[in-house]
């Protein structure tokens, strides 16, 4: 599997999702700066990592997705391409319109940072064929702004179309629905707020977020 | 040319930091605050007669998110 993980200044998940990529597939990702305007050729997926971007400036993701290469990301995803967004990227993704919606500040106020158990929505994506619908997994998350929102009319329609991947079983963020994944209308760009990335081997406590990434390379490969 | 943006949330969307500035507001015995709503100010300086679609351009594409802010340009 080619891939690519983009890095922002301020990125911090980047290395983790590139060695959760090079472990799954057996081929270790480019790793594409932000200030580049153009992708590898033949991308079989692009990574947009977690962390703080810019600082968080102005809102979460708002700086990055603004930035050179990610305008080369929305013609990919635009052409097919898979596109990951963890946590940072999730916020990256709705603040470059590939997703709707935003990310706001939890509910609570406070960082969370712990695993949770999530809800598989739907285990006939791209990104979750690894999973059973409806099956319970756990995945860590650690955010300040992964309180899900979008218009009432917006949510009916992506939960009618079964575009959520992910939902918290509990109460983690205030995220609307308890939305903690979704996927764009073709079915080839998730955003996410858990970190699949943190659980890839026994030495996680788990393997949940490996399925993620052996998922979408069958489905690629 | 000096602008002032005015970026606050939609009415309806959930503001946890105008809740807590509120409780703030009541633990310091300050009584009848029926609410509190955090927005946010960028003043410009641009360069005179630059038009206003390219200031609503700015605001669209980068100071606000339309998704959940508005935003209002006052001129200095």
């Amino acid at each position: 599997m080619k891939a690519a993980v983009l890095v922002f200044p301020g990125s911090n998940c980047d290395r983790d999702l590139a060695t959760a990529i090079r472990d799954v597939s057996g081929q270790a990702p480019a790793m594409v700066w932000h200030g580049d305007s153009e992708l590898p050729d033949g991308l079989d997926m692009i990574a947009v990592p977690g962390g703080f971007s810019y600082g968080d400036y102005l809102r979460c993701g708002a700086i990055a997705a603004r930035s050179p290469i990610m305008r080369a990301v929305v013609e990919a995803a635009k052409r097919g391409t898979p596109v990951l967004g963890v946590c940072n990227g999730f916020q990256v993704l709705t603040e470059s319109g590939l997703l709707p919606g935003a990310l706001m500040r939890n509910a609570g106020l406070n960082f969370v940072c712990r695993d949770v158990a999530l809800t598989v929505a739907t285990g006939e994506s791209l990104f979750t064929r690894g999973y059973e619908a409806g099956e319970t997994i756990t995945i860590p998350v650690a955010h300040h702004d992964g309180n899900y929102f979008a218009d009432a009319e917006t949510l009916d329609r992506i939960e009618g179309e079964g575009r959520v991947a992910f939902r918290y079983t509990g109460q983690v963020n205030g995220s609307a629905r308890g939305i903690a994944g979704l996927l764009n209308e073709r079915g080839n760009v998730l955003g996410m707020m858990p970190h699949p990335e943190r659980r890839i081997e026994t030495a996680h406590g788990g393997t949940d977020g490996r399925r993620l990434f052996e998922g979408l390379l069958a489905a690629v490969a | 040319m000096k602008l002032r943006i005015v970026v606050t949330l939609k009415p309806g969307v959930l503001d946890p930091q105008g809740k807590a500035i509120e409780h703030a507001l009541g633990s310091l015995g300050f009584s009848g605050v029926g609410g509190v709503r955090s927005g946010k100010i960028f003043e410009l300086d641009v360069a005179d007669g630059t038009d206003d679609a390219a200031i609503d351009a700015m605001c669209r594409q980068l100071l606000a998110n339309t998704v959940i802010e508005n935003y209002r340009v006052e001129r200095a």
